[in-house]
């Protein structure tokens, strides 16, 4: 920037989170036995970054795979447990905790004002729980692997397959629970724990959003922890819930793992709508566009949310006027996801925006959410399902939502959020020629498979016709661009975390109460109790923000 | 955080921290509804399906065990509301007296479930191999002639059952299935909450409950209440099926 500096250069405060002694002072114990939901939402990136490694690793081993239509790598069955395990470490082990246990873990208290969340042992607890339940999973991927897909359709889980299924299923039956605590957690926290003046409605839509998907973890995930504790003892122990040689109902399964299954896409997306919600109308300096209906549609996306589970089932021989309720409910979904992606557009509408890292994470998610929502209308239809069921398709739309949504929403809220998790800067150009990377990575993987799917392509296949070659090798060859793009922040972000220029307490700048004390924050996040007097995102009434008032908007601090 | 007193550092005030503790415990107690839910989804289905079935299953548990196990459980719940209530009113004594009643009674129960497992095994109904819902009534040798007509009876229940559903010992499995898991499920809670209530005694001979504090006694009560009516759902779905004859 030619301008001088309009923000002062700053210092790091003295004693912050990261480097204030907590009794045995900084030693890896006080960090092991931390109960600061800063530390701990650490601890979990730590975690969760090196499960996304392990299911990354997997995902590339497919994508080298499928060069070749016979199959370059793998033989068969091997391929079978490459998928499955690729899905069980990304779905249990990295997106559902990836926002809410990380970022939702460290802003919820800082946003709404608390010292920490209501019950910060639970909180531990809920960490090692997950790492209980990791070790469970890494130990089955280490002695053979499973091959039952992520979905654990029985009977084939519980009686015909040969390879590692029970550890999987105790891992993920022990990881439900950690889940589940961190939604109770953030819903009693929300509650009781809001400083004065912070009423509901003046709530940042990140925590909105946290509060819808904490509603899907305590309502859904007991019910995928008792089924697949079902499966798991009909394995062991030759019961016969599901086993249809004893009468059991193998359909049964299904509606009860898809029951907590799809509500958890929502688990994964609405965190991540949090986060673009935070993100839009901070670089684009105005107050978000409906902040009653963004923040009343998560809710309504995690209610509507149970009721279209068996639009997995169609061709299961479910009763037809079954599939038309859900078909119909499937779509009304669409109604508030919608109302997000319009409030969003009209946010930035006459907006005064900035190209900042975050913001085109954050552009980036809306226009590939959509594409995967629209996608999603396709398959809630009942015909054109029929055609595309268990295709390519379906894996191009689901990796749409999860991918191309969730983890740009997860990358974007990391970049945004982590000048005051670290209290530094990244390098800004590096960031959004990442990010640019990241997103034609995306698509050049996953639009190919869309085409593959319509075309037939059956998923889950160790092999392919020839003709399907081409669109398979750019699949593989975005994958490969793809990983560049999450590779280099990684890297950039740790180098950041020693040699970033220091942010000051309000970089970009936003109106959230976590931009109001010092980056990194204190251990008890303000020095003073906050009292709110304002309204969120309100970028015209806020002098303290630095931004002119109707002319030019001050550029954000940064290093470029 | 530190703690200073009975409150945690977290929290402004006790009935903050009262406020947030009860209401994690009623968030706590919907997902376990969740959780037992997905069972009784099943049970229902199949006992739908195979009512024949799990008619003669039920036929076989030891009602006046289920019976006695109920009513000790509805009175571990009174010695349970009567602790909450002590604590309330401040008589430390009578607060460590009711806990121990109800660990006591809870003790009860899991010893008579023992009892009653027990009895499964030497009958040859653990879903499996060795399953055979015909093994009591051709191994038993009955000593009185009331004995040989109770016998007889069963015999011929077996048999219609049979013509009802041919296939009803792999049926009769699924019900053993689901007795175990949801009995045992039920048992694992009932382990757990003696487990608190060890704790809750402890606390309690510390003196630590006064009417200003005494949320641990609350919360673990709302728990031990939610575990009893698990159990009463249970008993009538178990025991009580097709008893009419």
């Amino acid at each position: 920037m030619s301008t001088a500096p309009l923000v002062p250069e700053h210092e790091l405060p003295d004693t912050h989170y990261l480097n204030a002694t907590y009794g045995s002072g900084r030693s890896i114990r006080a960090w092991l036995l931390t109960t600061d939901h800063k530390r701990i939402a650490l601890l979990y990136l730590a975690s969760v970054t090196v499960f996304f490694f392990i299911g990354g690793i997997f995902a590339t081993m497919i994508r080298i795979h499928l060069l070749t239509p016979g199959g370059a790598l793998v033989s068969p069955e091997t391929y079978n447990k490459l998928f499955t395990m690729h899905g069980v470490a990304m779905i249990f082990f990295f997106l559902i905790p990836s926002i809410p246990a990380i970022l939702g873990n460290f802003l919820i208290p800082i946003m709404i004002g608390a010292k920490d969340l209501a019950f910060p042992k639970i909180n531990l607890l809920s960490w090692y729980i997950y790492l209980i339940g990791g070790c469970f999973v890494l130990y089955s991927f280490g002695t053979g692997g499973l091959d039952t897909g992520w979905t654990f359709y029985t009977p084939l889980s519980s009686i015909y397959s040969n390879s590692a299924v029970t550890p999987a299923v105790i891992g993920i039956f022990i990881n439900g629970f950690s889940s589940i605590l961190t939604g109770l957690n953030f819903i009693v926290t929300i509650h009781t724990m809001r400083a004065p003046g912070m009423t509901w409605f003046r709530l940042p839509l990140f925590v909105w959003a946290h509060y819808a998907t904490s509603l899907v973890m305590i309502l859904g995930t007991p019910v995928v922890a008792i089924t697949l504790l079902l499966a798991g003892l009909e394995r062991m122990f030759h019961l016969g819930f599901f086993n249809p040689s004893m009468g059991g109902d193998p359909i049964l399964f299904q509606h009860l793992f898809w029951f907590y299954s799809h509500p958890a896409v929502y688990i994964m997306i609405l965190p991540a709508m949090g986060v673009v919600s935070e993100i839009i109308p901070t670089f684009a300096r105005k107050p978000i566009f409906g902040y009653s209906f963004i923040a009343a549609s998560s809710i309504a996306i995690a209610v509507i949310g149970f009721f279209v589970w068996a639009h997995h089932m169609f061709v299961t021989g479910e009763s037809t006027y079954a599939a038309l309720a859900f078909s119909f409910l499937s779509y009304l979904v669409a109604i508030p996801s919608a109302i997000k992606v319009f409030n969003w557009t009209a946010t930035l509408y006459k907006g005064s925006i900035s190209w900042d890292p975050p913001m085109i994470y954050a552009l980036g998610f809306i226009g590939l959410f959509t594409i995967g929502g629209l996608t999603g209308l396709s398959l809630a239809c009942l015909g054109l399902d029929i055609h595309v069921h268990d295709t390519y398709f379906v894996v191009a739309h689901f990796h749409y939502i999860m991918v191309g949504g969730a983890v740009m929403g997860y990358v974007g809220g990391l970049h945004f959020w982590w000048p005051k998790i670290t209290g530094r800067l990244y390098p800004k150009a590096l960031s959004r020629f990442a990010a640019i990377v990241l997103f034609i990575g995306f698509n050049l993987t996953f639009f190919p498979q869309f085409i593959l799917g319509y075309l037939g392509m059956p998923r889950r296949y160790h092999s392919y016709p020839p003709e399907f070659q081409v669109l398979n090798v750019l699949s593989t060859a975005g994958a490969s661009i793809l990983a560049v793009g999450y590779l280099l922040p990684m890297l950039y972000l740790f180098w950041s975390m020693r040699y970033g220029k220091v942010a000051g307490p309000n970089p970009w700048p936003a109106t959230g109460l976590e931009w109001k004390t010092d980056s990194p924050p204190p251990t008890e996040n303000f020095h003073v109790t906050p009292v709110v007097d304002w309204e969120p995102y309100d970028y015209r009434n806020r002098p303290d923000l630095g931004l002119a008032a109707g002319g030019p908007l001050a550029p954000a601090h940064g290093d470029d | 955080m530190h703690r200073t007193g009975e409150l945690y550092g977290q929290f402004q005030t006790l009935e903050q921290q009262k406020e947030s503790s009860t209401l994690g415990m009623w968030i706590f107690l919907v997902t376990e509804v969740l959780f037992f839910g997905g069972m009784f989804l099943t049970y229902t289905i199949n006992r739908h399906q195979y009512f024949t079935a799990f008619g003669i299953g039920s036929n076989t548990l030891d009602i006046k065990l289920g019976t006695i196990n109920t009513g000790v459980l509805i009175l571990s719940s009174l010695t349970m509301a009567m602790a909450v209530w002590s604590a309330q009113v401040g008589k430390k004594g009578l607060v460590t007296g009711f806990l121990i009643a109800t660990l006591a009674l809870g003790t009860v129960f899991l010893g008579i479930k023992v009892v009653e497992y027990k009895q499964k095994f030497d009958h040859h109904l653990i879903p499996g191999h060795g399953f055979d819902v015909w093994y009591q009534v051709d191994n038993t040798k009955p000593e009185t002639e009331m004995g040989k007509k109770l016998l007889d009876d069963e015999r011929e229940e077996l048999h219609k059952a049979t013509l009802t559903d041919p296939d009803i010992q792999s049926h009769a499995q699924l019900y053993f299935s689901l007795y175990f898991a949801m009995t045992g499920l039920h048992a694992l809670h009932m382990i757990v909450g003696a487990g608190l209530l060890i704790w809750l005694i402890k606390l309690s001979m510390r003196g630590r409950f006064t009417p200003q504090y005494n949320t641990p006694v609350e919360i673990v009560g709302l728990y031990w209440h939610f575990v009893d009516i698990v159990w009463i759902y249970l008993f009538p779905l178990l025991y009580l099926i097709d008893r009419h004859r």
